[in-house]
């Protein structure tokens, strides 16, 4: 027998549609109705097989390059703009460079260090994030929405905010779990580059911000208002600290 | 497109290249062929860039993907009419598509879903490919494919019903 909820509020709850009164609403049924439950559970399976069959299929270079192709016809990069790009790709580089070696010495100096482990960790979390098919999460550039998603999935509430307008345009949320504790992970957009801010509850104090590297990404780990952030990005080490500033300044 | 200096090409790169991945996800899943998916990507790249000023900022990535089910779509009427007159006979479909034994076939479970979700009709494939894999929301879902977001809930609905008996179907049952 079939559930009336089962057609409309259902698939909402599950996707994380549902928000306020409507949610409420829902979880009311759902404690009476062990089809509705059940329903959510076979969802939830079917959600996380076609996950783990990495469905996903990204574009090949080669259609990469047909599409490219046009583009570098019609507009030629122009004489004043390519200086620029090299200048600031060597600030890039140099940057990163410092940032390696202040974390070797770093590193060399206290080996057991709890963030740069922790950084490692997430860095990973962030690599397996990125394998096809792993889109576990909701892409949205609207605050509401990632906070409505993320609320219920991460058990804290987590901060929400769009910088637009600052030049980091928030893509939308998911939940990972870093040393085996669930964590919520905001995206946010620089330069073609996505930064994920990696978010949780903490105990400890507000600490002040302690970057470095790892592969080819860069990270930056602070606590701020009983909540520990981790940004990590594969673009310039400043656009984190500038992100970092951001979120601050509302945390 | 003659007018398309370098700033557009420029906000072109940002905004729109970036979701190419998922122009190509979504053709290959509608048009259930890697090869032409290629061809019918690359045609609505090109479209995207030739009408780019007609988009105002927003959702780039919808409203390329919007573009993308667009090509698909003519591209389907134009080369397998069929497919498109038969959405609605979901029984023949499955029968036609995905029996048992084609399902058996199918070694790893990578396979088995990818012939499940083939036998879905293109309007309930294309639902359950935004949302799964490219994670979008009902809202981004309605703007993308045109329907109301009361009909992207209960379409969702049907399509993941429907690919769950396509997997039930299969003899190993539902879990590999």
């Amino acid at each position: 027998m079939r559930c009336d909820f089962a057609d409309s509020l259902l698939q909402g709850y599950f996707d994380g549609e549902l928000r306020g009164r409507r949610a409420a609403e829902f979880e009311r049924h759902l404690r009476h109705c062990a089809h509705c439950a059940t329903e959510l559970v076979d969802l939830d399976l079917l959600r996380d097989r076609l996950h783990l069959a990495q469905l996903y299929e990204p574009a090949s270079a080669g259609l990469r390059r047909k599409i490219n192709a046009p583009l570098q016809a019609i507009a030629p990069t122009t004489a004043v703009s390519r200086p620029l790009v090299w200048h600031w790709l060597a600030a890039a580089a140099a940057l990163l460079f410092v940032a390696i070696l202040l974390w070797r010495v770093g590193h060399s100096v206290r080996s057991d260090d709890y963030q740069a482990e922790l950084a490692g960790e997430i860095v990973d979390a962030l690599v397996r994030s990125q394998q096809p098919g792993q889109m576990n999460g909701i892409a949205s550039n609207d605050e509401r929405v990632v906070e409505g998603w993320l609320d219920g999935r991460a058990r804290f509430a987590v901060p929400v905010r769009d910088f637009t307008n600052d030049g980091f345009p928030l893509k939308g949320g998911r939940v990972d779990a870093i040393e085996g504790h669930a964590v919520a992970v905001l995206v946010y957009e620089r330069n073609g580059h996505p930064i994920d801010v990696f978010i949780w509850p903490t105990r400890e104090r507000d600490s002040p911000p302690r970057a470095g590297s790892r592969q080819s990404f860069q990270w930056v780990d602070w606590r701020k208002g009983k909540m520990e952030f981790c940004a990590v990005s594969d673009g310039s080490p400043v656009d984190l600290e500038q992100l970092r500033q951001l979120i601050n300044s509302f945390a | 497109m003659n007018d398309f200096d370098a700033e557009d090409r420029l906000r072109f790169e940002q905004l729109v290249l970036p979701h190419v991945d998922a122009a190509f996800n979504l053709a290959r899943w509608l048009l259930r062929s890697r090869a032409d998916a290629e061809d019918v990507a690359q045609e609505a790249l090109l479209r995207s860039y030739r009408f780019f000023h007609g988009f105002h900022g927003g959702d780039a990535r919808a409203w390329l993907l919007q573009i993308v089910r667009n090509t698909c779509y003519t591209w389907l009427e134009k080369n397998r009419p069929m497919e498109l007159s038969m959405e609605f006979d979901e029984e023949l479909h499955l029968q036609t598509c995905a029996t048992p034994e084609t399902l058996a076939i199918a070694g790893d479970d990578r396979k088995r879903l990818t012939l499940a979700l083939e036998t879905l009709s293109p309007r309930f494939r294309e639902i359950l490919v935004l949302r799964e894999l490219e994670g979008c929301s009902y809202k981004e879902i309605a703007a993308i494919t045109a329907i109301p977001i009361g009909t992207v809930m209960s379409s969702l609905s049907r399509a993941r019903r429907q690919l769950h008996s396509a997997l039930v179907n299969s003899p190993q049952g539902a879990r590999p």
